[in-house]
C-alpha cells in the first residue's frame, strides 16, 4: 500500500520516521514528493547556513533514506495537480502517481505585500536555502564598502534574517509595521528592551511604519517608508509573515481554513478519509501553527492514526525563543496575559539589561506563560512548569536574591513536564534514559531519545537532568589527580610549584602517566617554568616534545621552520631546499602556509636545526601543543579586493603568540576581506577585515568536528583587536580541559560565546587586567626552543639514537624512493605474543 | 647470561628512558623509574614496529610501572612487557644490573612469563 506525501519539509520527514517506526505499518510503502532540489533540512537553523555555507551542515540525519527500501523521494519535482477521484496525483513534469492514502506536508510560503517594486531584482524571501544562496550572492555582487540591507518584518523571523545580514558583512535596517518589535510574542516592556539590544547589534529599528514602495536607484535600491523615511539599501528582503501553502489542495475540492490551511479535524484528516494534512499548511480545527513543534506532533497523529489507534491532536506548544546571539529573548505559553483572571508579575532592571514577565493564574498558583528578554537561563525550566503548580512564589522564581532564584532547576518539575517540546519528550522519558538504559551524556541522551536534537534550547537542561540523576561527569584529570586540568592550573599558578614531582606528592598520587605528564609539562610551560627539556620535565614531554619535532610512523622526525604568516623571502626558500636537499628529507608543502620536511633522525635533528637557525629560522612548533600558524591571505597590498593589510597583521600575531603553550594546538587565519581566502572562520581565533577594522571570531575548528569560529566583536582596531585576542588567549589556557580546543571548549562552557563576551570584553570578572599582564610575561621571555637546545651541551646530549652506540643510525629504519623523494619502507610488525 | 655493558646509571634520565644497541643490532629501551628502579624492553612497538619505546612516558597504573608508547599510547609493564591494554600482546624484557654504577643489561630476552618482578 502505498502513503504519498507532498512535501520533504522537517514535518514531513517526521511523518516518514514515524510511520517506519510503526510496527502497524509495516506494509506501507512510502513516496515522497518534493519540490525542493535537497534532502530535508533543519529550516529551523536556516540562518545558522550563513556560518558555513555548507548545506550539508544542515541535512537532516537519515533524510536522503539511504538503504530504506520502502521509502522512494523524487527531488526537484512538484506536484501540480491531485485527482482525488483516481487518487493520482500529477507533477509538474508530468508524472502521475497513485495513492491509497495523501499527505499535504506542503508547508507555508513567505507572505510579500504587494507594494510596488516588491519583485525587483534584489528583492528576496526568507525561506530556503537557495534563497539565503541568492542573497549571499546579491551581497557579495555589491560595490566596495559596506552594503546595506532592508527586513521588511520585525518579527522572529525578520529579526533572525537581520542577524544574518550583519554577518554577511550588511548594514541591516528592519522595518516593523507594530509599534514595536516581536508584537506577537512580545509585550511593550521587553520590547523597548529588546529594541535597544538589537540596536547595539548594529541593526537599525523602525517600527510604527510600513514599506510603501521599492524603486530602483541605480545600482542600488530606494525604499520609501510610510513615515516619510527613505533608505538607501542593496537589498531588501521580506519577512512580513507566512501564507500556508493550500493552493493544491483548495484546487482539488478540499476545504479551507477560514485563515487559510488545509482544513482538518484534530487528527488531522481533510473532509476526503484518504487525505491528511500536516505542519504549516494544516488548519488543524481551523488553527495554522507556525512552529515545527506542533508540525512533529501532527506528523505522529497521523501515523497512529493509519496505524489504526485514533489519535488527536494534543494542545500544542508555541513556545519561542529568539535564536539571535548575544539577545536572549524567550516567550512562552499565555504572553500576553489574555487568560480570565491571569496575572502579571515583571521584573525589569534597566541596569542589567533584563525584563522578565510570568503570567500566573488568578491565584497566582499556576503558571500559565511568560516573556524573558535580556537574560532567558531560566527559559528551560519555566517552559517545563507550564500550566503546572509553582514551586514558589513567581516574584521568588524571577528576582535574583541572595542565594539565587528559587528555581532550583528540574527538581522541582514534574515527570510530565515536557523537557524537549520540538520532540516531544518528557522529563521522565529522559531521567528513564538515564537510569534505565545508562545514558550518561547529553550526546547519549540524545540518541536514546531525540530531545536535544531539533532547536537545542533544551540542551542546558538536559545536563541539569544528568547532574540531578547523580551522574557526575568526572572532572578528574586521571587516577593520579582528582583536580580537573583548570584546578591544576589554578594550583600551579597559586603555590608557584614548578616541577611535577612536588605538584604530584602535594596534591596527587602514584607516579603519574602519560596523561597527566604531558598536561602538567602544558601548564607548568605555560605559566613559563624554563625550557621545555629543562631538569625533569624532558621525561614529561609527549613524544613529539621530547626531540621538539614530530615523530613519524618509522620513527624519524620532521621538521618544520615558523613562516609566520606563510611569507617568505626567495633566500629563505632556498635554505631550505638546500638543507632538505643536503639531509635527504622528503619536502612538502603544509595546510598550514609553511614547508615540512620528513624523514630525519634523531641524530640528524640538531644539524639540521644549526643551519636553519643559522639562516634565521626559528622553531615552528608543530610538535607541541601551542601556536602553530596564523594564515594570511596576501590582502590589500596586492589583492584588489583587500581593505586592511592581512599579511602584516598576521604576522605580527604569530610573532606575537609563537611559542605559547596551550591545552590543545591553536590555530589562527587573517583575511584581508570578507571573502575570506584566509579560512580565518575555521580557526581558534580568526580576524576578518572591515572598511572599518576588524572583526574577531572564535572557537573555529577544521578536524574531525568542524566548526565555524563566532564572531566576539565587530570593528575593532589593531590595539583593541590585539588586547582582546590576548585575553581570549590567556582565559583558554586557564579554564580549558586538556588537549581541548577551543571550539569545544567554547561550546561547553554555559553561555558560550556571550560569557565569553562578558568576561573578556566586558571584563565581568574583573580578569582582564591579569590576563594581559600574563599575556605580556608570555612575551617578553619567549625564546626559540631550538636555538635554546643548540646552546645547551646537556640538551644536545639526548640527540642521540643510541646510549651505548652514538651515532650509530637506527637498523629498523630504512628509506625507498617515490616521485624522486625519500619515504620510508613499510615497518614489519613484530608478532609477540604470550 | 652475557651481561652487556649499556651506560653509567646517571646517564639514565629519572623518570625517562634511552635507547640501545645490543650486539646483533638488536634496539632495546633502558628505563630508569623513581630513581632506583632500572628495567630493559624490546625497543620496538608492537603496535607500529617502530623502534621507540624508549621515548615513552613513563608512569604507574595501580602502582604498576608502564612505559607508554608514544605512537598509539598503549602502556607496557616494564616488569614483564605485558600490554595493559591488550594482554595478549607483549614485549621482551632483559634482565638490568647495576655495577659501580655502570648499567648491564642481561643479553639474551627473558621470556616474558619468567621475568624479574
Ligand atoms: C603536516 C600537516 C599535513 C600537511 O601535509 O599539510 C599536518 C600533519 C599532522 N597533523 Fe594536522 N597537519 C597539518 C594541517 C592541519 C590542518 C589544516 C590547517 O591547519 O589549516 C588541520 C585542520 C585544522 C584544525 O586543526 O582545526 C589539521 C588537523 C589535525 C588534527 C585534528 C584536530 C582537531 O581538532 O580535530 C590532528 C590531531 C590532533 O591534533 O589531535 C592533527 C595532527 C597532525 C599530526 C601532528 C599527527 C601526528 O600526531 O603525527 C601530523 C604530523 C605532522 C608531522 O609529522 O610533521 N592535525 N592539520 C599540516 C601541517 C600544518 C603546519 O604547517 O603546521
Ligand atoms: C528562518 C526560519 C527560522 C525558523 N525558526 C523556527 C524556530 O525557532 N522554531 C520553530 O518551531 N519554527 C521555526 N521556523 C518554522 C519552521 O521551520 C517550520 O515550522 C517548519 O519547517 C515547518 O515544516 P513543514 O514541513 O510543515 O514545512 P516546510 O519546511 O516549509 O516544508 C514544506 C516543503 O514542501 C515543499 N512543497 C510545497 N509545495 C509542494 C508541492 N506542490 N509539491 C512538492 N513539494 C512541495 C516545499 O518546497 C517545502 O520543501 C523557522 C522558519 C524559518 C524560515
Ligand atoms: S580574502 Fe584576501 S585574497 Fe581574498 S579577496 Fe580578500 S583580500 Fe583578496
Ligand atoms: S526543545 Fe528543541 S530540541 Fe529540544
Amino acid at each position: 500500500m502505498r502513503l504519498l506525501i507532498i512535501g520533504n519539509g522537517m514535518v514531513a520527514h517526521r511523518l516518514v520516521e514515524a510511520v517506519l517506526a510503526e510496527p502497524g505499518l509495516t506494509d506501507w510503502q512510502i513516496l515522497v514528493l518534493a519540490e525542493e532540489n535537497r534532502p530535508t533540512y533543519d529550516r529551523v537553523a536556516l540562518s545558522s547556513y550563513v556560518d558555513s555555507w555548507d548545506p550539508a551542515a544542515l541535512t537532516l540525519p537519515g533524510s536522503d533514506y539511504a538503504g530504506q527500501h520502502r521509502v522512494e523521494l523524487r527531488l526537484g519535482d512538484p506536484v501540480a495537480h491531485i485527482d482525488r477521484e483516481r487518487r493520482v496525483v500529477t507533477t509538474a513534469a508530468g508524472a502521475e502517481h497513485g495513492y491509497e492514502q495523501l499527505v499535504f506536508a506542503t508547508g507555508s510560503r513567505p507572505f510579500v505585500p504587494p507594494v510596488p517594486g516588491h519583485d525587483l531584482p534584489g528583492c528576496f524571501v526568507y525561506r530556503t536555502i537557495d534563497d539565503l544562496d541568492a542573497i549571499r550572492e546579491a551581497a557579495l555582487a555589491r560595490r566596495p564598502g559596506r552594503s546595506s540591507a532592508l527586513v521588511v518584518g520585525g518579527g522572529l523571523l525578520g529579526l533572525e534574517a537581520a542577524k544574518a545580514l550583519r554577518d554577511m558583512g550588511l548594514s541591516p535596517h528592519v522595518v516593523e509595521l507594530a509599534d514595536r518589535l516581536m508584537p506577537v510574542q512580545i509585550d511593550e516592556g521587553g520590547a523597548g528592551l529588546l529594541r535597544e539590544l538589537i540596536t547595539a547589534l548594529e541593526v537599525t529599528v523602525h517600527t510604527g511604519t510600513g514599506t510603501e514602495a521599492i524603486e530602483r536607484d541605480g545600482e542600488r535600491l530606494l525604499a520609501r517608508l510610510g513615515n516619510g523615511t527613505e533608505l538607501d539599501v542593496d537589498l531588501v528582503v521580506w519577512a512580513a509573515g507566512i501564507r500556508p501553502r493550500d493552493e493544491l489542495a483548495t484546487e482539488c475540492g478540499l476545504e479551507r481554513g477560514e485563515r487559510g490551511g488545509v482544513r482538518t479535524d484534530d487528527a488531522c484528516r481533510t473532509g476526503d478519509p484518504r487525505v491528511w494534512a500536516i505542519g504549516e499548511c494544516a488548519a488543524v480545527d481551523g488553527k495554522v501553527y507556525g512552529l515545527v513543534a506542533p508540525g512533529y506532533a501532527m506528523a505522529e497523529v497521523v501515523a497512529a492514526n493509519l496505524a489504526g489507534q485514533p489519535a488527536s491532536l494534543p494542545e500544542p506548544d508555541t513556545a519561542t525563543k529568539l535564536k539571535l546571539l548575544g539577545v536572549d529573548v524567550a516567550s512562552f505559553g499565555d504572553a500576553h496575559a489574555a487568560s480570565e483572571g491571569a496575572l502579571e508579575v515583571v521584573f525589569a532592571d534597566r541596569v542589567a539589561g533584563t525584563y522578565k514577565k510570568l503570567v500566573v493564574s488568578d491565584d497566582a498558583r499556576t503558571l500559565l506563560g511568560g516573556i524573558l528578554v535580556g537574560e532567558a537561563g531560566e527559559y528551560g525550566t519555566l517552559r517545563a512548569l507550564l500550566g503546572a503548580e509553582l514551586p514558589a512564589e513567581p516574584a521568588a522564581l524571577l528576582a535574583p536574591a541572595a542565594g539565587g532564584s528559587a528555581l532550583a532547576g528540574p527538581d522541582a518539575l514534574p515527570g510530565t513536564a515536557q523537557i524537549c517540546t520540538c520532540n516531544a519528550v518528557s522529563k521522565a522519558a529522559i531521567t528513564g534514559a538515564i537510569t534505565e538504559q545508562g545514558a550518561d551524556s547529553v550526546a547519549a541522551i540524545k540518541s536514546c531519545t531525540k530531545a536535544g536534537t531539533s532547536c537545542g534550547s533544551c540542551v542546558p537542561m538536559l545536563g541539569k537532568l544528568l547532574t540531578g540523576c547523580g551522574v557526575v561527569q568526572s572532572k578528574a584529570l586521571c587516577e593520579h589527580f582528582d583536580a580537573s586540568r583548570s584546578e591544576l592550573f589554578e594550583i600551579v599558578a597559586a603555590t608557584g610549584i614548578g616541577t611535577f614531582s612536588e605538584l604530584i606528592s602535594r596534591y596527587g598520587t602514584g607516579s603519574g602517566c602519560a596523561v597527566c605528564k604531558p598536561a602538567v609539562a602544558s601548564i607548568l610551560a605555560s605559566l613559563g617554568n624554563g625550557h621545555i627539556l629543562g631538569g625533569e620535565q624532558a621525561t614529561l614531554q609527549d613524544t613529539n616534545d621530547r626531540f621538539l619535532a614530530n615523530m613519524q610512523r618509522n620513527g624519524t622526525y620532521s621538521v618544520v621552520p615558523r613562516i609566520p604568516g606563510g611569507e617568505i623571502t626567495p633566500e629563505k626558500l632556498i635554505v631550505l631546499g638546500e638543507i632538505a636537499r643536503d639531509f635527504g628529507l622528503y619536502t612538502k608543502i603544509t595546510g598550514g602556509q609553511r614547508i615540512d620536511m620528513f624523514g630525519a633522525t634523531v641524530e640528524d635533528l640538531p644539524l639540521i636545526w644549526h643551519r636553519l637557525v643559522e639562516s634565521g629560522f626559528e622553531s615552528g612548533h608543530a610538535y607541541g601543543k601551542a601556536l602553530r600558524t596564523v594564515k594570511s591571505c596576501v590582502g590589500q597590498t596586492w589583492c584588489r579586493y583587500g581593505v586592511q593589510d592581512s599579511v602584516a597583521l598576521a604576522i605580527e600575531l604569530e610573532l606575537r603568540y609563537r611559542g605559547l603553550r596551550s591545552p590543545h594546538k591553536l590555530k589562527a587565519g587573517v583575511s584581508g576581506c570578507a571573502r575570506e581566502c584566509a579560512e580565518a572562520r575555521s580557526k581558534d581565533f580568526g580576524i576578518i577585515a572591515t572598511e572599518n577594522g576588524w572583526n574577531l571570531y572564535v572557537g573555529g575548528n577544521g578536524g574531525a568536528n568542524p566548526r565555524h569560529a563566532e564572531l566576539l566583536v565587530s570593528d575593532v582596531d589593531r590595539a583593541e583587536l590585539i588586547r582582546i585576542i590576548d585575553r581570549y588567549l590567556m582565559f583558554y589556557i586557564r579554564t580549558a580541559d586538556r588537549l581541548q580546543r577551543t571550539a569545544a571548549w567554547i561550546e561547553e562552557t554555559e553561555g558560550g560565546v556571550e560569557h565569553l563576551r562578558e568576561v573578556i570584553v566586558r571584563d565581568s570578572l574583573g580578569i582582564c587586567a591579569d590576563l594581559e599582564e600574563a599575556m605580556a610575561g608570555h612575551i617578553e621571555h619567549y625564546r626559540c626552543e631550538w636555538r635554546e637546545v643548540l646552546e645547551d651541551p646537556e640538551k644536545l646530549g639526548r640527540f642521540v639514537s643510541f646510549v651505548n652506540a652514538p651515532g650509530t643510525p637506527e637498523p629498523g629504519i630504512s628509506f625507498r624512493t617515490e616521485r624522486e623523494q625519500r619515504v620510508p619502507v613499510a615497518l614489519g610488525i613484530p608478532v609477540v605474543a604470550r | 647470561m652475557n651481561w652487556i655493558r649499556i651506560c653509567r646509571a646517571a646517564e639514565l634520565p629519572d623518570g625517562g628512558g634511552r635507547a640501545a644497541l645490543l650486539p646483533g643490532q638488536r634496539s632495546i629501551a633502558v628505563f630508569r623509574y623513581r630513581e632506583t628502579e632500572y628495567y630493559a624492553l624490546s625497543n620496538v612497538d608492537p603496535f607500529s614496529g617502530a623502534p621507540v619505546l624508549a621515548h615513552g612516558i613513563l608512569g604507574d597504573a595501580g602502582g604498576e610501572p608502564f612505559v607508554a608508547s608514544p605512537i598509539y599510547k598503549q602502556r607496557f609493564s616494564l616488569r614483564t612487557g605485558v600490554c595493559l591494554d591488550e594482554e595478549e600482546v607483549v614485549v621482551a624484557t632483559f634482565g638490568v644490573r647495576i655495577r659501580d654504577d655502570l648499567l648491564y643489561v642481561g643479553e639474551s630476552a627473558l621470556s616474558p612469563l619468567d621475568a624479574v618482578p
